[in-house]
């Protein structure tokens, strides 16, 4: 019968199967395994969109995908597990190796092999004339201390011999490197708990202040307090895109994008700065990056009695190369109805053979601007929050286009004209009329710009983990680990024979050289020496 | 640079990459006639050992005869060693030599293309497929070349020309793109450290891929031998078609070398992975987001960790490691050929 396992006998054998280098490969190949669905299957945090979608398209499919986690594979409890699973086989491989490894380092080389024969490299020598094993053997001594090796030697009457052994290196360099990924992960882990993600759409001329309110939106990490946020102010001064005019096979492909920002510290003096695509500005312990833009046509609602209702440039998103933009006003107080509007903004317009718009180029060389009129409740009353982007017309009356037989506004910069039903007048603001009137719109329209502010202290670890890892991969792959021994024997005719052999732990494809090298060195050393002490004697 | 020029300096690339591939084609055929000669060679050493009815062991310079003269002493001590380690000796083949030196011309034509389209771009010549592509096949080759100079792999010359030649071939006639300037998203000094690094890594991993599936037939081979000779049965060569494989090192040989390759590979790749996720960070504001790009990047690396982990634990070394291999060098194509051009994510670059 076999012994019983008690519960500890359980816990020990579990533990001994997770920490094998079998179970680490087996978890290792898992992980490169469930990796994959994530690329298959859109993923909530990378691209939502593209799971509303995939739900539309596959409305059987998906729900039973969703019960797998399959939208949310990199933090599913399944990839969870076989990562932690992966490491904690990983500490537990680590921690016992780092204990042995201390010990080898402070262990002397073991004792020289009786015979070195069938090692690598093998060489055996007859010494120069009236070599002494011993002095021989301190000069092999010499020759591998200075090569980086430790050594021990061993003295018998007939026999002497260094053992040498290098590249601890090796395992020091592999240890790093594991315990470098354990903390990469940790870092990972918990990092993002303490930053935090904010956006903000400014248009140029606009400041912001970064407080939590004025974010368009903001993600705090778990561990962030909202009250260490640097009240420092940002504003976007101008805003300038460069597009391709010379090269056919790319013309209007924009080829620069500069957002020329001043931020303004606490109680500080204005500083000048840049943000660019790759660029991001690092400033107040946030980073500032540019993550879009578009234009942001300034829109002003008269009500008939002339005051002003609405005056504001609104950020209209892009929806092609071309920058054919989207935008939507919406006025809720000062006028007979409320008031929704959906325009389209052309910096270039042209007219498709359906008498269709479009734009033909994202600069502003023919700016034009749509507008459809809705009027009734715009539901902002309910309390419940909606985007300032999307209008929902469901509720709504229809005042132009479609088939209400009225057309639809079309605005130049500069223009203005009459609402439907007497509602007022809406114009299109334009920002350089001079310009505009000599036929340069470029300065007619304000562009907008949408940052995203980080603040992350991590990154720091991560970068310094990172730098572990490179160097213990480096230094665990690379340095070859190896032992090596010279033995002088003193023959019966008193002559002084000596043998040279290396072994390699681990792939060493140098070990032979290095043995050759050493014993080439070697007999060098004792031929000179031998003249040196010979020559007094003869003379 | 002026426009006409850089449309002239681009059709000089083209000229250049396609009189490159024809070469290649030629360095092609001149390797495989090399397989075909090693394969007979091996067959006329057969027959006289059959005749003399000795022992396979019985192998010497001598019973080579005529068809065979042994090598001279070698480049290095690695190449030395794998010569002794074959099976068979095999002489100085013309047709071995005649396909390094196609080679080395196709991939001066290469080269020349490849810095034709950068000076027509003005800029570094990988920022779409065509031009990863391009690019990432000279580094494959370049790194062979160097290689070369270091122990004897002229026997991957087939499978080297080939891979070379069916990449660049998909890349003029599928993936061709006029010049054009660099999107916003790509002025980064990473774009030149991390494709540069990363097509590095490919070339390494290519290399190492050949090697560990050269291993697995030499494994065969080898167990092949084993047999017929605890059975001493008729020829060892009848039982098998790549009679070659007789003249290259032992699978134990290549697995060592294949690993070599991997390792400097694997470095490489951990290395484009993190220079990515800078990159990453400083474009989109995070460093690691599980973009498609990124899982398969990172895929890549755990398969390659794998490989490196197998090679430590019994049972896993040898066949199974050399599939290891090879899987991770099928992901690093899947990578680049599918990845980049079905897949949908941030690095929408194929410039398709
Ligand atoms: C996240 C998981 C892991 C990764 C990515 C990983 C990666 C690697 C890499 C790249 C190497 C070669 C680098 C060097 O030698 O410095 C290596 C070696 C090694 N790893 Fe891991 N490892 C992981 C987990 C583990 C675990 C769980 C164990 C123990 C069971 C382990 C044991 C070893 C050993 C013994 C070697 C040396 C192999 C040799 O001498 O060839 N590793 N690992």
């Amino acid at each position: 019968m076999q012994p019983k396992l008690g519960l500890t006998g359980w816990l020990r054998w579990f533990w001994r199967q997770l920490t094998s280098m079998r179970t680490a490969l087996f978890l290792l190949l898992m992980l490169a395994i469930a990796s994959i669905p994530g690329s298959l299957v859109p993923q909530r945090s990378s691209d939502p969109n593209g799971v509303t979608q995939y739900f539309a398209d596959n409305p059987d499919l998906a729900p039973t995908l969703d019960k797998l986690q399959a939208f949310d594979v990199y933090t599913s409890a399944w990839f969870s597990s076989i990562y932690l699973l992966l490491f904690i086989s990983l500490i537990g491989c680590v921690i016992p190796r780092t204990k042995h490894h201390f010990q080898a380092l402070r262990a002397k080389p073991p004792t020289t092999p009786a015979r070195l024969g069938r090692l690598s490299g093998f060489t055996t020598q007859a010494a120069p004339a009236q070599t002494d094993a011993r002095a021989a053997i301190t000069h092999a001594r010499t020759i591998l201390k200075s090569g980086g090796y430790r050594v021990a030697r061993f003295d018998s009457d007939t026999e002497s011999s260094v053992s040498a052994e290098r590249g601890y290196l090796r395992e020091t360099g592999n240890l790093i490197f594991h315990a470098a990924l354990v903390g990469i992960l940790v870092t990972v882990g918990f990092g993002g708990g303490y930053g935090f993600s904010g956006q903000r759409v400014l248009v140029e001329g606009q400041t912001f202040v970064n407080t939590l309110l004025a974010y368009d939106s903001f993600n705090p990490g778990r561990f962030f307090d909202d009250t260490t946020l640097d009240p420092y102010t940002l504003s976007l001064d101008d805003f300038s895109v460069s597009y391709e005019q010379q090269n056919l096979q790319a013309y209007g492909q924009p080829i620069d994008f500069t957002a020329d920002v001043t931020v303004t510290p606490k109680g500080a003096a204005p500083e000048p700065g840049v943000v660019k695509v790759n660029g991001p500005l690092r400033t107040n312990g946030t980073s500032i990056y540019l993550l879009g833009n578009g234009y942001a046509p300034t829109i002003q609602v008269t009500a008939p009695d002339g005051t002003v209702v609405f005056s504001d440039s609104v950020p209209f998103l892009p929806q092609d190369a071309n920058l054919t933009s989207l935008g939507i006003v919406k006025v809720p107080d000062g006028l007979a109805e409320q008031l929704g509007m959906i325009g389209f903004f052309y910096p270039t317009q042209d007219k498709a053979a359906s008498g269709a718009n479009f734009s033909s180029y994202p600069d502003l060389e023919y700016p034009l601007l749509t507008l459809n009129v809705y009027t009734g409740d715009l539901g902002l009353d309910a309390g419940v929050p909606t985007s300032v982007y999307s209008l929902v017309t469901d509720t709504l009356t229809r005042q132009t286009g479609g088939k209400t037989g009225v057309a639809s506004i079309e605005l130049k910069p500069g223009a203005s004209v009459e609402l439907p039903n007497g509602l007022g007048t809406v114009s299109f603001v334009d920002h350089n009329p001079a310009a505009s009137a000599a036929g340069d719109f470029t300065q007619s329209v304000p562009r907008f710009a949408s940052f995203d502010i980080h603040h992350d202290p991590t990154q720091i670890w991560l970068i310094s983990f990172s730098m572990l890892v490179l160097f213990g991969l480096f230094t665990g792959l690379l340095v070859p680990r190896r032992r090596l021994w010279v033995k002088a024997t003193t023959r019966a005719d008193g002559t002084v024979h000596i043998e040279y052999a290396g072994l390699a732990r681990g792939d060493d494809p140098a070990l032979e050289a290095a043995v050759t090298a050493v014993a080439d060195r070697h007999l060098k050393l004792l031929k000179s020496h031998q003249t040196v002490v010979t020559t007094p004697e003869s003379t | 640079m002026n426009l006409t020029d850089s449309a002239l300096l681009n059709s000089y690339s083209l000229y250049a990459l396609y009189s490159a591939m024809a070469v290649y084609a030629l360095a092609f055929i001149a390797f495989a006639i090399d397989l075909a000669r090693r394969s007979s060679a091996v067959g006329a050493i057969e027959a006289d050992l059959v005749e003399a009815d000795a022992a396979p062991s019985a192998v010497s310079a001598a019973s080579a005869g005529s068809t065979l003269t042994l090598k001279r002493p070698v480049l290095s001590r690695i190449s030395a060693r794998m010569d002794n380690d074959a099976a068979l000796p095999y002489g100085r083949s013309s047709s071995l030599r005649v396909g390094v030196a196609l080679t080395v011309l196709a991939w001066a034509l290469h080269l020349a293309a490849t810095i034709m389209r950068g000076f027509a771009a003005d800029r570094v010549p990988w920022a779409n497929m065509y031009e990863f592509a391009m690019t990432g096949t000279l580094l494959i080759m370049t790194v062979f070349l160097i290689v070369l100079t270091r122990s004897d792999l002229r026997f991957l010359g087939t499978f080297v020309t080939g891979l070379v030649l069916v990449l660049l071939g998909v890349a003029a006639l599928q993936f061709y793109v006029e010049v054009a300037p660099l999107p916003p998203a790509l002025q980064s000094a990473w774009l030149v450290i991390h494709v540069f690094v990363a097509s590095l890594a490919t070339g390494m991993f290519a290399l190492g891929f050949a090697l560990s599936a050269v291993q697995l037939l030499q494994f065969r081979r080898e167990n092949h031998v084993a047999e017929a000779t605890t059975a001493s049965s008729g020829p060892i060569a009848s039982a098998l078609r790549l009679r070659f494989l007789a003249t290259l090192p032992s699978s134990a040989t290549l697995e060592n070398l294949a690993y070599r390759i991997n390792i400097i590979g694997f470095i490489l790749w951990t290395f484009t992975l993190m220079a990515g996720s800078i990159w990453a960070e400083q474009a989109w504001g995070r460093y690691w987001g599980w973009d498609t790009k990124e899982v398969w990047t990172f895929i890549i690396w755990v398969i390659y960790a794998g490989y490196i982990h197998a090679r430590a634990t019994r049972g896993w070394r040898g066949s199974r490691s050399a599939w290891l291999a090879i899987i991770g060098f099928s992901a690093v194509m899947f990578n680049f050929g599918i990845v980049n051009v079905f897949f949908k994510g941030l690095h929408a670059y194929s410039g398709l």
